[in-house]
Order: structure tokens, then C-alpha cells, then sequence
């Protein structure tokens, strides 16, 4: 770790101060423990993943959005009815950028938005009728594989169950007809509904096609969901590397991808966040091992590709794994040497997501840049601190509603991929398992994380440090816009993308060297306002 | 791409596909943005505001804030008062509005809060300071459409704020409907060429197409202010534009002030403004300044000359009431064919509009209130046409289907432009005309034969 102060400015601890005594009573305690100034040696205690104060401007969104919206959504061939009011469907309508490939044969459904538009009616005498002629009208004119029901908030309130009217039309249509409770009231953030899209998919869809997987280097990709085409990316590097992709969860995936998933040898975790979950379960029931990779940033995905390698321990796929490394990376060198000769030394500030803004910052060191200030908008306390807080995280009211599963060896296909006494071995030459050190661990010393970001905390904090780039979502782009600092959207990548792999790589350098560089900037000031030296 | 949607069409009852609405919060934090100092406030879910943030924000490409009471599995059992009154206090506090104005949604609404009985006693609580207003709206998302939202909203100030001193001014109030920045500029300059003061609700100019200064002003400088909203109620007339839109508020300044009101149809193409520069000229008793007049025959003059690109063309015409209502009649002038014609919003007085606008041109057409854009893509399967006039969301058939798309109303997510460029007036109505003469001429030289590709159109 560098001793140099990343900041020019204030000092953190300062700023910090500043921020806090800005609220008043209860407001300024309890932010007061969203803000930290980072020692990554002893990363300090966070609070995350409890209430957004009502009345804060907040990056946050809710339940529905975190179930229907990120995590299921991406399944291509699957109809997505979402029970309730027009909006919630008409919003989570390709407003992600899950990009899927078409072309296969196989029914791609990502482009249509499916709601049963409820209207009052629905809400005084109950809409279980609607949505059961819902299915219906979907399966007569596409007749898909699976049929997925989503909850919104209203749904919850007058009763409806979505659950009943899912086992009610699997056997009336003899398809998989499956729902999720994940009325956008739910938990504090997106995260409550990535655990109950995991929940579902867990119970509901994973395991169900037993045909085994032919190959000796079967993996699932946790947790990518291919925004701007990243999990193409990720699949042409595998595939050049002759690591076989059962199932990514859930970019650019087929329903049936996802059923067959418990047979892979392998589970690799990108996003913790939102994915975590039915990286566990799968262990738990089928003794899949998982770990987590990183495949934003170029040292990075070299570092993720030789991990899975040494789990397989195979020679063969070591030195493939490794003729693709020196391949990818010597082209992505020259393009990185060229933009860091311009970028090295410039700051970044990433407030995003669950594990966006943590994988970010390599692409960023990779330039030279250092990521002064950073924060999650709806992570754990894991995500920040690493996952040895578990056990003393406190599951406070929001989140014991959200179900938690408790899962056994299956009776008949538990079959651990590793034996205890392998996976021991591996660990005490210090293979990591089941691993997140999370963001804090990563960032300099003096650097700020902040967890769930007001829109008051942003703009003092773009104010007060003038960062040469700020990344963050479509809510905050204009803002910091305005402000003279680009913004670079992590969750949409800007319509551009993708930033994952090799080429990401080189995308993403090139986007930032094209941002921080544009001349458009330099001339915001009128000549006749601009003062005379 | 839309490779699942048959041609042939089922009946359907439940299931709506590709829709061409959203709920009612996302049109009342609209005409909020255009009120001076005002903040919106979503009383529901975070997820609620966030997406109107968002896809606000993707229209127009600036800053949009709002602020919410994120609402809690709990706040759902034991009501949201709590939650708002909380909200009070960190909105005065931190952002330091003039104005609050306070939408509810689904899930308030199921709840049965009570909003006026929650803004009393966030004043008694001392949350909501001396001298600061709240106002409300209802706008369930499982009623109307985001065009009713709006409307909602409008009406929700005029409630509240409007006051009838018994002094009439010579001002005239002007509903401008869900338009453009743009679209309102344009408006207030036709109405001072008239000479006639006005006050228009809501005002989105120099909110939503703010300069890049080096600054965010958290609220810019445009939008209503308060004094204009409760001069409103002393207004010797209001021009209401756009029926589903402005109406509502049009109404109850008459039954609340005694203010008189015209209803007409947005001033987009010859027509609609034709009708909207009568109103203005009657109010002023004055003649049309010639500058004006100028720009009417500039428009006639670009029809006519390039009637052949027009003439028969055959086009599908989606979006907002308001919208496609003007929409359909100015393509109907120019001897287009409106073959298709569809919004997602409620309204049987939408489909028998249409339908006398087109009774003599196109009576057969295919005309459908709370239709969507899956069944608008099944009738252009069946009747092809050579042109789409609507949304950013026709696209996708528009790629299906290989024809040209012309983005006019909201929302228009990939482009930009609308809001510094009207489409109302004259001259927007020229605008318009412009590109979709553009579209079918592009659309022309793509698919002409070498020996055929003209030099001159």
C-alpha cells in the first residue's frame, strides 16, 4: 500500500467531520456510520444494508428491481409476467442493457415487456384471476419453456398469491410456471430481491435436468449479466481457454442452461452481491466448490482465468490458460501503456452497485489512476469489510423477512467436486475458497468509502476533491456533468461497453482516456468570462 | 428481432405486451420539475422514484431530482405517515425547497394514506417550516396512465395554490400540456407576439435544458413560481392544451376561480395551431403579426413542394392522446395515410376523435385506446406501412419491420434534441414536417437502383 495521500484537499477525517455536522440529530448518527475513512490493513465496522432515511435523495431502488430487473430478467426464453401496475414491467423493459444473443433457434423474449397492467378492479376484487389468464394468453401465443411471475408492491397488500397461481398454471399448462414475492417493499434495497430471485431460482428451476455435462473443465459463471456484452466477452476467452460454460446467471442464458447448471464442476462468483446466495446453496446440495473472479480489468481476468486453472490442476489447460493470457494481454499492453502515459496519477471516485464499484478500481489502477473515494449503493457489510464478517453481521428486522433457505446434501446427486481433505490441502497453500476480502482491503489508506451515497454527500464530496473521473448510474451522470466532471455510468456503461475480458479492457481505458480528455470540457467558460492571467 | 410476435391476432384480456404507457407518478414529478423551487416527492417505494428518475433523466439528459418515503415492509403494514413526516424534515432541512409537491403511489394508495391529514401534521410537528408549501396529488399507478399523472399534478397546484383575489389581471393562463422544454418556449414566444401576458403551469423551460456552466443549480432557474401559481386564479382566461394533459387543471380554475377556459389540442401541425393562434388572437383583439403569419406559409410552402414524398404514404401513429391526436390531423393534412393510430392511455373519446379526423381520408383505419405496441407490430404485419410516428419504443418494429422511424413525444430515449428544438407552432410543426419528409426521402435513396438514385429530391 502507498503511504501517499491520495487526496489534495481537505483530509478525510475532515471532510468527513464536515459531512456528518451537516445533518442534524438522528440523521447526522446514523450517517455518520456510513462514512469511513479507509485503513485497509484493519478495515473498520460499516453500517450497510439497513434503511434509507425517508427524505434522503438516494441512489437506491427497491426489491422488484433487484429481483425481476437484475437477476432474472436476463433469462432469455423465459416470459417474465410482472403482476401489477403498468410501470413496474415498462421500467425494467431493456433499461439494463442485458444483452442476448439470438440466432440459436432458441425463443428470445428479451425485448418484450409483459405486465398485467392492473387496474383498480384488480386491486379492490383481487387480481389471481388476471394473471392466471395472464399465463394463459402468453402461452398461446409463444407457448415458452417457463413461465416466471413477479410480485409488486400493491400484490403483497390486497393478498394476491402469486405462488398459487404459478402451481395452478404448471399443471394446467404443463410448463414451469414459477413466482417471486418481491413486492418492491421488501428489505431496504435491490438486494433483498437478488435474494429472492436467487431463492427462486434455486427452488425452482436449478437441478432440474440431471443429463450429465461431457467435459473435464465444467464451470458456471456466477453473477454476470452481461450489460454492453460482457459475458460475450468472457465467453469467447473461456472458450478460447476450452473451459466449458454450463451456465452464466443469468447474461445471455437459456432457461434450460440454468436446469442443467448442478452439473458443472465448478462454480466462479463475479457479482457477490447478488449472487452469493446460490453460490452457497449449489455447494450445499450438490457440492459444487465456488470462489470468487474478477474478470473487469486485464491483470485481473489473467488472475481469475489461472485460479480456475489451478482448481482443475490440469497441465494441458494451465499452459492453454496461459498461451491465452500472453495472447490477450500483449495486445491489450500497448493500448494501456499509451492511455496511462496520460491518465497515471489522475483520481477516480466509484459509488455503484454491489461489486461494481470494488472491480472498477482495477481497471483503474491498471492506468495509473487511484480511486480516492468509493461505495456501494446496496451492498453488505461483506461486500465492504470481506466475508470474515459474516458471522458477526446483525440481521436486523428488513432483512429476516427476506427467506433464508436452509439447504442439505441432496440424497441422491451431492457429489463433492473436492474432498474436505483436498479442499484443506489447497487452502493451506493458499488456494482461497469461498472467498470475498471485499472493497476496503483494496483501497489506499485516507482513502472514503461511504455506503449508500445521498445526492447531498456526491456533490459536496465532487465539490470539495474535484475527481478526474466520477462513475456512477444515470440517476447521478447529469449532476456531476454539470459539475465539469465526467461521469462515467457503471451500471449502463453508457450504452457502450464491453469493459469485462481483454478487449473490455481496452474499451474501458480508452473510454476514460476519451472522457477525462474531452476538449469540450476546456471550454465551458465563455472567453468573456474567463479572467485574464 | 420481435421474432416471437405472430401475425395473427388473439384476443386478449390480461396480458398486456410492449406497452405504450407507464403509471401515473412518473407525469406527476414531470409538471412538479416545472414548477420553481419545486422538489417532487414519491410517497411509496424507493424503487418508484427511482425509476421516474431515471427514465426522466434519459429523455432529456439532465439532472432530475426527486426525492422519496422509502417505504418499508413495515411502513406498508402500519402506513406511511411516519415515513413522510420523517421525509418533511430531511427534505426542508438538506435541500430547502420552496415547494414540496407530493405524489402517492400503488402502494400509498392501497394503504389508504391520507396525504392532507400527513402534511397538517408535519406543519404541527414543526417538519414542515413557516413560509414553505406542500402540496399533494393522487396518482395511483393502477388507474390512468402517466398523461393522467401529469394531469393529476397540474390540477394538485392549482388546488391547492390558485387563489381568485376578485382583481381579474390581463394575464391568460396557459396549460401547456406534456410537452418539450422547447415546446413551452416556443408557446410563450407565439403568445407575446400576441402581447398578451401569461403565466404558464408547468414551465420546463431553463429547468430541463439547463446550460452547462461548471454548476449544478439544484433548482434551476426556470419553472412556475408561487406568485404566478396563485395568480393563476385572477387570470381573465386559460388556454388549455392537450384534453388528457391540461384539462383537469382548466376545469377546476374555472369552478374554483371563475377563470374561462378554451380546450384545444396541442399545437402541433397547420391545424391544431391554426386553432391555437385564433384563441390567442381573439384574447389579444389583435391581428396576427405578420411574423407569425410568415411562418404559417413557410409551412404550407414545404408541404406543397414536397407533396409527392407525402401523398398516400401510409404510416402507424403511437404515443401519448394529446400527442397523436395532433399527430393524426397534421399527417391527415398533408395526405398522409394514418392506417394505424394507438395510445396506451384510457379514453374512448381518443378512438372516436381519431376516427372523425379520419372519416373522410381513412375510415377504415385501426384506431385503439389502451392498446400496446405488440398489437400495433401484428397490424403493421398485416397492413405494412411506410412510416412510424411515435416513441423511442418503436424501434424495435421499426427494425423488425424495416421502416423508418420519426421520434416525436415522450419518451425519446436515443436521441437527442427535443427538448431544445419545438415541435409545436408553426415552426415546429416545419420541424416535423421536415424529418418526416427526411425519413421517406433517406428511405428513398437507400433502396433506389443506381440508375435511379437522384440527385435532386
Amino acid at each position: 500500500m502507498s503511504e501517499r495521500e491520495p487526496h489534495t484537499g481537505p483530509s478525510p477525517e475532515a471532510f468527513r467531520e464536515e459531512i456528518v455536522k451537516s445533518y442534524s440529530g438522528k440523521v447526522a448518527k446514523k450517517r455518520a456510520k456510513h462514512i469511513l475513512v479507509n485503513d485497509p490493513e484493519v478495515p473498520a465496522e460499516i453500517e450497510a444494508n439497513v434503511r434509507t432515511i425517508p427524505g434522503i435523495i438516494s441512489q437506491r431502488g427497491c426489491c422488484y428491481a433487484g429481483c425481476k430487473g437484475v437477476v432474472m430478467g436476463p433469462i432469455k426464453d423465459m416470459v417474465h409476467i410482472v403482476h401489477g401496475p403498468i410501470g413496474c414491467s415498462y421500467y425494467a423493459w431493456l433499461s439494463r442493457r442485458n444483452q442476448a444473443a439470438t440466432g440459436d433457434g432458441v425463443a428470445n423474449f428479451i425485448h418484450y415487456a409483459f405486465s398485467t397492467d392492473m387496474q383498480e378492479e384488480d386491486i379492490v376484487f383481487g387480481g389471481e384471476k388476471k394473471l392466471a389468464q395472464a399465463c394463459r394468453e402468453a402461452y398461446a401465443a409463444f407457448q415458452p419453456t417457463a413461465i416466471g411471475l413477479y410480485a409488486t408492491c400493491p400484490v403483497g397488500l390486497i393478498g394476491d398469491d402469486v405462488h398459487a397461481v404459478a402451481r395452478q398454471m404448471s399443471e394446467e399448462l404443463g410448463i414451469n410456471v414459477f413466482g417471486f414475492s418481491c413486492e418492491g417493499y421488501k428489505g431496504v434495497s435491490q438486494s433483498a430481491g437478488h435474494h429472492i430471485a436467487n431463492n427462486g431460482l434455486f427452488k425452482n428451476v436449478v437441478g432440474l435436468d440431471d443429463t450429465p455435462v461431457d467435459h473435464p473443465f465444467s464451470i458456471n459463471l456466477l453473477g454476470e449479466y452481461n450489460i454492453g456484452g460482457d459475458a460475450f466477452e468472457i465467453e469467447r476467452i473461456l472458450d478460447l481457454c476450452g473451459i466449458h460454460l454450463v451456465a452464466t446467471f443469468s447474461g445471455n442464458v437459456k432457461y434450460g442452461d440454468i436446469a442443467s447448471s448442478h452439473n458443472a464442476k465448478l462454480n466462479v462468483v463475479m457479482c457477490h452481491r447478488s449472487i452469493n446466495y446460490m453460490a452457497e446453496m449449489m455447494e450445499k446440495k450438490f457440492g459444487i466448490p465456488w470462489f470468487k473472479v474478477n474478470f473487469i480489468g486485464a491483470d485481473s481476468t489473467a488472475k481469475s482465468l489461472r485460479k480456475i486453472a489451478e482448481y482443475f490442476g490440469d497441465a494441458e489447460l494451465t499452459a492453454r490458460v496461459e498461451a491465452v493470457i500472453a495472447d490477450e494481454l500483449a495486445k491489450v499492453a500497448a493500448v494501456r501503456a499509451d492511455v496511462a502515459s496520460r491518465l497515471s496519477g489522475k483520481t477516480a471516485m466509484l459509488f455503484v452497485g454491489g461489486s461494481r464499484a470494488h472491480h472498477y478500481q482495477d481497471l483503474f489502477n491498471e492506468v495509473g489512476m487511484t480511486s480516492v473515494a468509493a461505495g456501494y449503493e446496496f451492498a453488505h457489510r461483506d461486500d465492504y469489510e470481506g466475508r470474515r464478517v459474516l458471522p458477526s453481521i446483525k440481521v436486523d428486522a428488513d432483512s429476516r423477512n427476506i427467506e433464508e433457505l436452509h439447504i442439505g446434501p441432496d440424497d441422491t446427486r451431492f457429489t463433492p467436486r473436492r474432498t474436505p481433505e483436498e479442499i484443506e490441502t489447497a487452502e493451506k497453500k493458499g488456494f482461497a475458497w469461498r472467498d470475498y476480502d471485499g472493497m476496503m482491503a483494496q483501497m489506499k489508506k485516507g482513502t472514503l468509502v461511504i455506503d449508500d451515497i445521498s445526492h447531498f454527500e456526491m456533490e459536496k464530496l465532487i465539490a470539495v476533491y474535484k475527481p478526474d473521473i466520477f462513475c456512477s448510474g444515470v440517476k447521478d451522470k447529469y449532476v456531476v456533468e454539470k459539475m465539469g466532471v465526467p461521469c462515467k455510468q457503471l451500471h449502463s456503461y453508457d450504452y457502450g461497453g464491453p469493459y469485462a475480458g481483454f478487449i473490455g479492457a481496452s474499451n474501458f481505458y480508452q473510454e476514460i482516456d476519451r472522457m477525462i480528455g474531452k476538449r469540450i470540457t476546456r471550454l465551458i467558460t465563455p472567453p468573456w468570462k474567463q479572467q485574464t492571467a | 428481432m420481435l421474432d416471437m410476435t405472430p401475425a395473427t391476432v388473439a384476443e386478449r384480456s390480461a396480458l398486456k405486451i410492449n406497452p405504450a404507457k407507464t403509471c401515473q407518478p412518473v407525469g406527476a414529478v414531470y409538471a412538479a420539475l416545472g414548477v420553481h423551487g419545486c422538489l417532487p416527492h414519491s410517497h411509496g417505494s424507493q424503487g418508484c422514484c427511482a425509476y421516474h428518475r431515471s427514465h426522466l433523466t434519459r429523455h432529456f439528459k439532465e439532472p432530475v431530482m426527486a426525492s422519496t418515503s422509502s417505504f418499508t415492509e413495515g411502513s406498508s403494514v402500519f402506513g406511511g405517515m411516519a415515513n413522510l413526516t420523517q421525509a418533511f424534515g430531511t427534505i426542508f432541512e438538506m435541500y430547502n425547497p420552496d415547494i414540496v409537491a407530493v405524489h402517492t403511489t400503488c402502494l400509498s394508495e392501497v394503504i389508504g394514506d391520507d396525504i392532507p391529514t400527513i402534511i397538517s401534521k408535519g406543519r404541527e410537528e414543526g417538519k414542515i417550516p413557516e413560509g414553505k408549501v406542500v402540496v399533494h396529488c393522487n396518482t395511483p399507478s393502477f388507474v390512468g396512465s402517466h398523461v393522467t399523472g401529469f394531469s393529476a399534478m397540474v390540477k394538485g397546484f392549482v388546488k391547492y395554490l390558485s387563489e381568485n383575489t376578485g382583481t381579474r389581471s390581463t394575464a391568460i393562463n396557459i396549460l401547456p400540456g406534456w410537452v418539450e422544454p422547447s415546446d413551452m418556449t416556443e408557446i410563450k414566444r407565439l403568445v407575446a407576439a400576441f402581447g398578451l401576458p401569461s403565466i404558464m403551469l408547468p414551465d420546463t423551460s431553463s429547468v430541463l435544458d439547463a446550460p452547462a456552466t461548471g454548476e449544478h443549480a439544484f433548482f434551476p432557474k426556470g419553472g412556475t413560481t408561487l406568485p404566478e401559481l396563485k395568480a393563476m386564479g385572477d387570470a381573465k382566461a386559460t388556454l388549455s392544451l392537450g384534453t388528457w394533459a391540461s384539462l383537469d387543471a382548466a376545469t377546476l380554475l374555472e369552478t374554483k376561480c371563475g377563470v374561462p377556459f378554451q380546450d384545444l389540442d396541442l399545437p402541433i401541425g397547420l391545424a391544431a395551431t391554426d386553432r391555437f393562434i385564433q384563441s390567442l388572437q381573439a384574447l389579444a383583439g389583435v391581428e396576427v403579426p405578420t411574423q407569425i403569419e410568415d411562418e404559417r406559409g413557410r409551412l404550407v410552402d414545404v408541404i406543397s413542394d414536397m407533396h409527392q414524398y407525402l401523398s398516400g404514404r401510409k404510416v402507424a401513429i403511437y404515443g401519448d392522446p394529446d400527442h397523436v391526436i395532433a399527430l393524426t390531423e397534421f399527417c391527415r393534412d398533408m395526405d398522409m395515410l394514418p392506417v394505424h393510430v394507438l395510445t396506451g392511455s384510457v379514453g374512448n373519446a381518443f378512438e372516436t376523435r381519431i376516427k372523425d379526423i379520419l372519416a373522410d381520408s381513412v375510415p377504415e383505419a385501426n384506431v385503439k385506446a389502451q392498446g400496446d405496441l405488440y398489437l400495433l407490430h401484428q397490424w403493421i404485419k398485416n397492413d405494412p406501412v411506410d412510416l412510424l410516428l411515435g416513441t423511442t419504443y418503436g424501434k424495435f418494429i421499426s427494425r423488425a419491420e424495416d421502416i423508418p422511424l420519426v421520434r416525436v413525444g415522450w419518451p425519446i430515449l436515443d436521441r437527442v434534441g427535443h427538448s431544445y428544438f419545438p415541435t409545436v407552432g408553426y415552426l415546429g410543426s416545419l420541424r416535423l414536417a421536415v424529418e418526416i419528409i427526411s425519413a421517406i426521402q433517406e428511405r428513398q435513396d437507400r433502396d433506389a437502383p443506381d440508375h435511379a438514385f437522384e440527385l435532386v429530391l
